[in-house]
């Protein structure tokens, strides 16, 4: 930098948009699906499974017929959830990986106030356990947003481990004050609760399908994600942390209690997703397999591939969670039709993360070469 | 070696003329280097040159281009013309590494270590290991320690470099160079982050080592510094040298002459403002900065309505965390603040605001813009959630749009349009876009920093217009500048701060830029 001496002055700043940025901004997202699915065809060969006939099988499973697309759609509600939540923490730039405990947290908070008020009608209660799910989310994200914001914990690490703690949680809840213990099992209880109140459980909306109320909530609150994001003087402020946190503080912005807000709605979001998981699930019950990923499947890790291949927009999101609600539920046909390993399909879903976060490196870096050297006026004498 | 030059050197250097060519050539030659940045001109045909054995300061204000020349040396920039000659062979320095092997080391103004290492591991730090893939760290240490002792620089080489003080960094530094056979050691502002007892011992350090036969380049704007220092002094202005002095030959006075150049008439200063009612009052105002050292020590100032105040002096002698600390960024030692009879010190950004108070900050791109928010967004980011452009929550984005319209043409701020990203404006729009955003709220208090700095003429004009008017209609405007021309047709009154103190006060009717050169270069006249 040339200190105080010279700073490159007028005009070297203009960006030169290259063709690298263009074939990067639209062709990136598709291209790294592309490349998972060529690799998943590698293994598939490998397996000894015809890739056409598989992929076949998977896209049939996701996507033709109501009852598929139903089922494609339900598995996207939560995930869609989880994905706007990303995408309003990763707005503010808090790396919110606590998906998973958030989701736990909602479902709990969601489940035990369906079973604590059982004898409210559907318009009362699903509202109600809605938003406890939100709560109990909004809380879980709160935590380490706080903690941040006040006292610069790391944020990424913070949320993994309140991942395990809520998950122990709900192992225990499940397991003990909220199980069902009319269950009849000479093998001792499954960590499940008792059946939720029939008024509490997401309607079908098309029968015959899987597609709930969840899936059209999911949807509207991802519009609202938006609105609020680009539209609100809130999502303002929040955009402006992310992106600088010393301008925003200089413009008399609350960087801190941004910085909580941001994880605490970004927590209410997952915890929706939470309270989808149990009432929109086919046995409706809140149940756990006393894994990690045993009551979430994974939706708090999948919600941020989501959010990301969505750009880290709410809209975009939308599409983007019903394209890996698709492949989650393509995946069990696969496995069904071809007897592929199931972890066939973590690792496709595993390897889209891989190329989604490395891309959005190369279009970050690409962004960053293309642009003139740091501007900045230095503090060096001349 | 398959140095090219070192052949052509065999064939200069004939025995019969050595001991000659040794008193002649000396250990560094820079001709005529010119350096030029899009709209600057950063060195314009400076001639500079070191002997063994000598101390030689580069003198001038920030911005003369003394930066630049050794940045130059050390390979960070090609200049445009001019050679560089070592020993009295040309030779071309494309990169650090080259300097360094040419025998050129550079003590930075901000160190160069990393913290969590060792002194010696610093020290032998992209050095080839004589031992291969493993290090020889304790040959290191023994060479260091060695080093160390024969140059005086006491440093305990086991220590973490960030358990040691500043002096004791810098002393690694040197060592570093040392360590490395540099003959040509150039210190740039070296004396900036050391207390005065630090200062002696660099001084001696530095001496013995140029008794030794090294060449020294010493980088400085204290007057009195490089008049204890050096052996020979060049005095830098505006990229050009504007001349060389030795020691005997130079006075304060003569320097500091010869570092501001002659008066600009000050042609943008109208009838002198009639004072007004005391909008800003600071009272023992005391401030550290990034180091914990007391940056700001108790400063006193008053700004009243309709008046300009300046406060000239080299960047560095606490203007920033001044700055900084009025407008609630920083947080404060001790003082007061008022803003219309109401104590700001340490509140919030928003409410030193909310009192009346705008700022144009020093650090424009991190500060004062969001670089990836578009100009309309950063127009509006201290705005956004008030009325009339905010309802209920809810941005109203037609208003919105109307009145960054309006402001963007009010302040000729030139970009393709309101959605381009900030960033990709140049300095001066930006600095206009800022300009803008914080004169539409009509503040009480302006406090501008750094107005103009790296900004092309053109806008710095129109900027220093829209300064002069916001005076004219009343507002009490606090302009903080290491630019003296600036300082000088601008304001008011002068206040010249030096080390954490406003050290002496001027009238820009009255004074010559001598008188105020002579301040801000530490020279209270007695």
């Amino acid at each position: 930098m040339p200190g105080g001496d010279a700073e490159p002055p007028a005009g070297l700043a203009a960006r030169r948009v290259g063709w690298e940025t263009i074939i990067l901004s639209w062709f990136a997202l598709p291209a790294s699906l592309l490349a998972a699915l060529l690799l998943g065809a590698v293994m598939m060969l490998l397996l000894s499974v015809n890739p056409i006939s598989g992929y076949h099988a998977l896209f049939d499973g996701a996507f033709v017929g109501s009852y598929a697309l139903g089922a494609s759609a339900a598995r996207a509600g939560p995930l869609l959830f989880v994905g706007v939540g990303i995408c309003i923490s990763f707005r503010a730039s808090m790396f919110n990986i606590g998906g998973e405990g958030q989701l736990a947290m909602g479902g709990l908070a969601s489940a035990a106030t369906a079973l604590a008020l059982p004898g409210l009608p559907s318009f009362v209660l699903i509202p109600l356990v809605l938003l406890a799910g939100a709560a109990g989310g909004a809380g879980w994200g709160a935590i380490p947003g706080a903690f941040k914001a006040y006292f610069n914990v790391n944020e990424i690490l913070s949320t993994i481990m309140l991942n395990l703690v809520a998950v122990q949680l709900m192992n225990y809840l499940l397991a003990g004050p909220l199980v069902d213990t009319t269950q009849n099992s000479t093998f001792g209880l499954i960590p499940e609760t008792r059946l939720l109140p029939h008024s509490s459980w997401l309607p079908i909306l098309i029968p015959g399908t899987q597609l709930n109320l969840g899936v059209l909530i999911a949807v509207l609150v991802a519009g609202a994600s938006y609105v609020l994001l680009w539209h609100t003087g809130l999502g303002f402020r929040l955009r402006a942390v992310g992106m600088s946190r010393e301008a925003s503080n200089y413009a008399g912005i609350k960087v801190k209690r941004t910085m909580v807000l941001a994880m605490t709605l970004s927590g209410a979001m997952c915890g929706m997703g939470g309270a989808m998981l149990v009432f929109g699930s086919l046995a409706h019950r809140m149940v756990t397999d006393g894994s990690l990923t045993g009551f979430t499947g994974s939706d708090g890790f999948n919600g941020i591939v989501v959010a990301l291949f969505g750009g880290l927009s709410p809209l975009w999101s939308i599409v983007s969670s019903f394209l890996f609600g698709g492949l989650l539920t393509g995946g069990d046909a696969l496995q069904v039709a071809t007897g592929v390993p199931p972890d066939l399909v973590t690792t496709l879903e595993g390897l889209v993360v891989v190329f989604v976060v490395s891309l959005e490196y190369m279009r970050r870096r690409a962004r960053a070469s293309s642009l003139a050297p740091a501007s900045s006026a230095s503090r060096d004498g001349g | 070696m398959t140095d090219p030059g070192a052949l052509s050197h065999l064939e200069e250097t004939d025995p019969r003329t050595l001991s000659h060519l040794e008193e002649a050539v000396p250990l560094l030659q820079m001709s005529a280097i010119t350096k030029r940045f899009p709209g600057v001109l950063a060195n314009d045909g400076v001639d500079f040159d070191v002997a063994a054995g000598e101390v030689h300061a580069l003198f001038g204000e920030n911005g003369a281009g003394k930066s630049t020349l050794m940045r130059v040396l050390y390979g960070l920039y090609r200049p445009d013309e001019g050679k560089i000659a070592i020993n009295g062979k040309a030779t071309e320095i494309s990169s650090p590494a080259a300097a360094i092997r040419q025998g050129i080391g550079m003590i930075h103004q901000h160190f160069m270590l990393v913290n969590t290492l060792t002194v010696v591991e610093n020290i032998a730090l992209g050095l080839k290991s004589s031992r291969g893939p493993l290090t020889d760290l304790r040959r290191v240490a023994k060479r260091v320690r060695e080093l160390a002792d024969s140059h005086g620089l006491k440093v305990s080489t086991d220590a973490l470099v960030w358990q040691l003080s500043v002096g004791e960094r810098q002393r690694v530094e040197i060592l570093k160079a040392l360590y490395r056979d540099a003959n040509i050691l150039v210190l740039d502002e070296p004396t900036a982050v050391l207390t005065p007892n630090e200062v002696d011992d660099l001084f001696r350090v530095l001496r013995q080592l140029a008794a030794a036969g090294r060449g020294l380049v010493f980088i400085s704007h204290k007057v009195n510094e490089v008049l204890e220092l050096s052996d020979r002094i060049t005095v830098l202005r505006a990229g050009r040298r504007v001349g060389t002095l030795s020691r005997e030959a130079a006075s304060r006075e003569s320097l500091v002459e010869m570092m501001v150049g002659h008066d600009i008439s000050a042609e943008i200063r109208q009838a002198p403002a009639a004072g007004g009612d005391k909008r800003l009052v600071l009272a023992g105002l005391t401030v550290r900065g990034d180091r914990g050292q007391e940056a700001v020590r108790g400063v006193d100032l008053t700004v009243e309505s309709g008046e300009i105040v300046g406060i000239a002096g080299v960047s560095g002698n606490g203007q920033r965390e001044l700055a900084e600390a009025i407008a609630g960024i920083r947080a404060p030692e001790g003082g007061s603040a008022l803003i219309d009879g109401k104590e700001v010190l340490g509140a919030p950004p928003d409410r030193v605001r909310a009192a009346g108070l705008a700022y144009v900050p020093e650090e424009r791109m991190r500060d004062g813009i969001v670089p990836d928010f578009s100009v309309a967004e950063n127009l509006m980011l201290v705005e956004s959630g008030r009325p009339p452009f905010s309802h209920l929550g809810f941005l109203r984005a037609r208003t919105i749009r109307r009145h960054c319209q309006k402001l963007v043409e009010e302040f000729a701020v030139k970009t393709p349009s309101l959605d381009t990203p900030a960033r990709n404006l140049s300095g001066g729009n930006i600095q206009k876009l800022i300009m803008a955003r914080e004169l539409s709220g009509r503040p009480r208090v302006l406090l501008v920093a750094q107005p103009t700095r790296g900004i092309d003429v053109g806008a710095a004009t129109y900027i220093h217009k829209r300064l002069v008017e916001q005076r004219d209609a009343g507002t009490a405007v606090l302009i903080i500048s290491e630019d003296l021309d600036e300082v000088m047709s601008l304001s008011d009154r002068i206040l010249v701060m030096f080390e954490g103190r406003v050290i002496g006060t001027a009238d820009p009717r009255t004074s010559t830029r001598e008188a105020v050169g002579l301040l801000m270069a530490g020279v209270v006249p007695s």
